[in-house]
């Protein structure tokens, strides 16, 4: 395990993307985060791990307000983005979700062609002057998702018809074509076999060059492999944040190292 | 005996093999339960089928058969030149039945015996005796009729009595045998099963058997009907006239055309509505209101559509007189009776709005909430998702849902009866009265005409047509909705 997570140390993360001080989720009477505080860098995989039901995907649905569309859901504290406030009453969520892409648990490509799947953000964003402008888009998100090859030549088959691995990438071509800063990942992984896997990883690897990625994960060797920062979360508590390397060599504290030896979660 | 005698043994029997059945088994397995195969239960039910399922089978079989049998043996006793004048075989036969009904009640009470009965000459006043007796017959009774009901009275009672030894007998071997088969080891909980699945399949076939009945009746008349009258004048003609001393122009088309005019405005009216306060309901919506607001709109589909004809007629039919009539608040002179295609469309739609939201809502609840989050999450508002993400997800579902609402709309009755008028005539004028195949059907089956006369048979061929055509709308319907279901399963 060393070997893989010493990769990617070198990669600058001195500047800070999203910081989240003093955050605090409640559903209902349930309170689902306590008192979070992170600082995740901006061009690099920054990991959630923990238990199932320790908040990690409640945190990072808050990253872009996906939340908001939970009735019982109340957040407190701070989330700032580039020193921006997004649960500031000014800042539209749906603005703000446009900015901050996010890639779900189960692949979920719309019953539309791969095209109009991956044109559909840049379509309500206005971000293509013309036909061809959107087919370069489409073109170069289909690139950058590693899928361009497999599925170029039945552009407008539905995006249905395609296996789980190639509709995952499918799903952050498809997040990606609208240009977001930052990418959240909600354990893209977990529906897919493990060669599929490997190759959403190796896209989660490139992607680190142009966006900063938060991804929750079950899996600890995929955290080990994919990230340069780790967040061990654990009943609603962040309990341990740091380089990944040192996350799984060297945690300071006694539940993480109980999490990642597996005797608990 | 009679009948409910010979059920109430069968069944007694039947109960008391449920217990015995029980008890043996518990004795055979000295007592111990895990020693047998299946709990106890289930042993006494398997001796109570058998004593009951195949003796009650037969006697509901011997009940179809053994009158049409004693029909076609005594009928055959009655010459074609014995059959007076302006009657029928039929008729006659109706006689027969009726005095050996009475000859049999004369015997049951006890006022004759079966020699006396033998004895009887059609002479003697048999009309007086029966009288007597409570069975009232409306002539005198002829000697042919006579000794045919003679002779169906010997046959029932015979039929009667061969019906009871043979159920009985089939009721004790089915006891006996599965009483021999009651060891422990047996798998009476199987054979149970088995027995249940056979009730659960036999309901299944009645309700496909009844639909095949119901579309051969149909059948048979309407064909009865294209003796009588041309088909061509029936599916091509332009003139619907019917005229009871015969002679009458018979099409369907212009009843047809009234129909599905009447249906477009219906759907017109009932589509956008519908579907709009689906999405409200489905998307917008807080648990709260929707759990109002829900059930408030599924009543108008439980209200009685002859109360819709009502309110086609006394409400909405006088509102458009009011707007588009002579006197009306637009001064155009359009409309001058209160039953018009707009008038039945409107109401009818407002009938079938409930219909239409409440299938949407259940196809656009079944979107997975996984198309909503990730259109959110690239960034689309809520009204973006819907238009774009959830409604052409729905859309071959709420396609299925229109055309079930279309094929309502198409056999719909009492609106239009109520609503539409009575011409049946080719216009686009949504102001006019108009007629549809449901008002003509009722018409013709309600006037006093003979039943075997064209004018009336020409219901069944209305009947059968417009049952093809709501039958080809719900395949099509439920073609396009399993399509639909299969994509997220």
């Amino acid at each position: 395990m060393y070997d893989i997570a010493k990769m990617g140390t070198d990669v600058d993360q001195n500047t800070t993307k999203i910081s989240a001080r003093n955050v605090q989720v409640y559903y209902g009477d349930t309170h689902a985060i306590k008192d979070v505080n992170v600082e995740i860098g901006a061009r690099s995989v920054t990991a959630f791990i923990g238990p199932s039901g320790c908040g990690k995907s409640t945190f990072l649905r808050c990253i872009n307000r996906m939340n908001d569309t939970i009735d019982v859901c109340r957040v407190d504290g701070d989330i700032l983005i580039d020193g921006e406030d997004i649960y500031d009453k000014r800042v539209d969520p749906v603005q703000l979700r446009a900015k901050v892409g996010m890639v779900f648990q189960k692949p979920n490509p719309f019953p539309k062609s791969i095209y109009d799947n991956i044109a559909y953000g840049p379509r309500i964003h206005g971000l293509a002057k013309n036909k061809a402008d959107l087919d370069e888009i489409v073109e170069k998100s289909l690139r950058r998702g590693a899928i361009w090859n497999e599925v170029k030549d039945r552009l407008h088959a539905p995006g249905t018809g395609l296996s789980g691995g190639q509709q995952q990438r499918l799903c952050i071509a498809r997040a990606i074509a609208t240009e977001p800063e930052v990418l959240l990942m909600d354990e893209p992984c977990s529906a897919l076999d493990p060669i599929a896997t490997a190759q959403v990883e190796e896209l989660i690897d490139e992607l680190r060059n142009q966006f900063s990625v938060v991804i929750v994960t079950h899996s600890m060797q995929q955290a080990a492999r994919v990230s340069q920062k780790t967040a061990f979360f654990h009943l609603g508590n962040l309990v341990e944040y740091g380089d990944t390397s040192q996350i799984f060599t060297n945690p300071q504290d006694e539940r993480t190292e109980s999490y990642i030896t597996g005797r608990i979660g | 005996m009679p009948l409910s005698w010979l059920v109430l043994i069968v069944l007694a029997l039947a109960a008391a093999g449920y217990f015995v059945g029980r008890i043996r088994v518990l004795k055979l397995a000295g007592g111990d339960v895990r020693a047998l195969h299946s709990l106890p239960v289930y042993y006494g039910a398997n001796v109570a089928l058998s004593a009951a399922v195949p003796a009650l089978g037969v006697l509901l079989l011997w009940l179809l058969i053994q009158p049409s049998l004693i029909e076609n043996t005594v009928s055959a006793m009655i010459a074609p030149e014995m059959i007076p004048e302006g009657s029928n075989l039929n008729l006659v036969m109706a006689d027969v039945r009726r005095v050996a009904d009475g000859l049999y009640t004369a015997v049951e009470t006890g006022a004759m015996n079966m020699a006396q009965v033998d004895a009887l000459q059609a002479s003697a006043d048999v009309r007086a005796t029966l009288g007597e007796l409570g069975v009232a017959l409306g002539q005198d009774v002829r000697p042919e009729v006579l000794a045919a009901a003679k002779s169906y009275l010997v046959a029932s009672g015979t039929g009667n009595t061969a019906r009871m030894v043979v159920v009985l007998a089939l009721s004790l071997t089915g006891l006996v045998l599965s009483m021999i088969r009651t060891k422990p080891d047996y798998r009476a909980r199987n054979v149970v099963e088995r027995a249940v699945l056979a009730l659960l399949m036999a309901a299944a076939s009645l309700a496909i058997l009844t639909t095949v009945g119901i579309v051969l009746s149909m059948l048979f008349e309407t064909i009865n009907f294209f003796g009588l009258h041309s088909w061509k004048d029936f599916f091509f003609g332009t003139i619907w006239a019917p005229n009871f001393r015969g002679d009458s122009e018979l099409s369907i088309l212009p009843l047809l055309w009234g129909t599905l005019y009447i249906s477009f405005i219906a759907l017109l009216v009932a589509v956008p509505i519908g579907l709009f306060a689906a999405i409200y309901l489905s998307e917008y919506a807080g648990p709260k209101t929707r759990a109002f607001a829900k059930p408030l709109l599924e009543i108008l589909a439980g209200i009685p559509t002859i109360v819709y004809g009502l309110f086609a007629l006394l409400t909405v039919g006088p509102m458009l007189i009011n707007l588009f009539g002579q006197t009306g608040a637009l001064g155009v002179n359009w409309m001058s009776g209160a039953t018009s295609v707009l008038t039945a469309g409107v109401v009818m739609g407002i009938m079938l709005i409930p219909f239409v939201s409440s299938l949407s809502d259940d196809i656009i609840n079944a979107v997975p909430q996984a198309m909503r989050d990730g259109s959110l999450g690239l960034g689309a508002t809520q009204s973006e998702t819907i238009r774009q993400v959830v409604i052409p997800a729905a859309l071959p579902g709420i396609v299925g849902a229109i055309l079930l609402a279309a094929s309502r709309a198409i056999g719909e009755t009492m609106i239009v009866v109520m609503g539409a008028g009575a011409i049946a005539k080719f216009s686009l004028n949504p102001f006019e009265s108009m007629t549809t195949i449901t008002t003509r059907i009722v018409s013709q089956l309600t006037g006093d005409g003979d039943f075997s006369s064209p004018e009336t048979l020409v219901a069944f061929a209305l009947g059968l047509t417009l049952f093809v055509l709501t039958l080809g709308l719900n395949v099509l319907a439920l073609y396009i909705v399993r399509k639909y279901r299969e994509q997220y399963e």
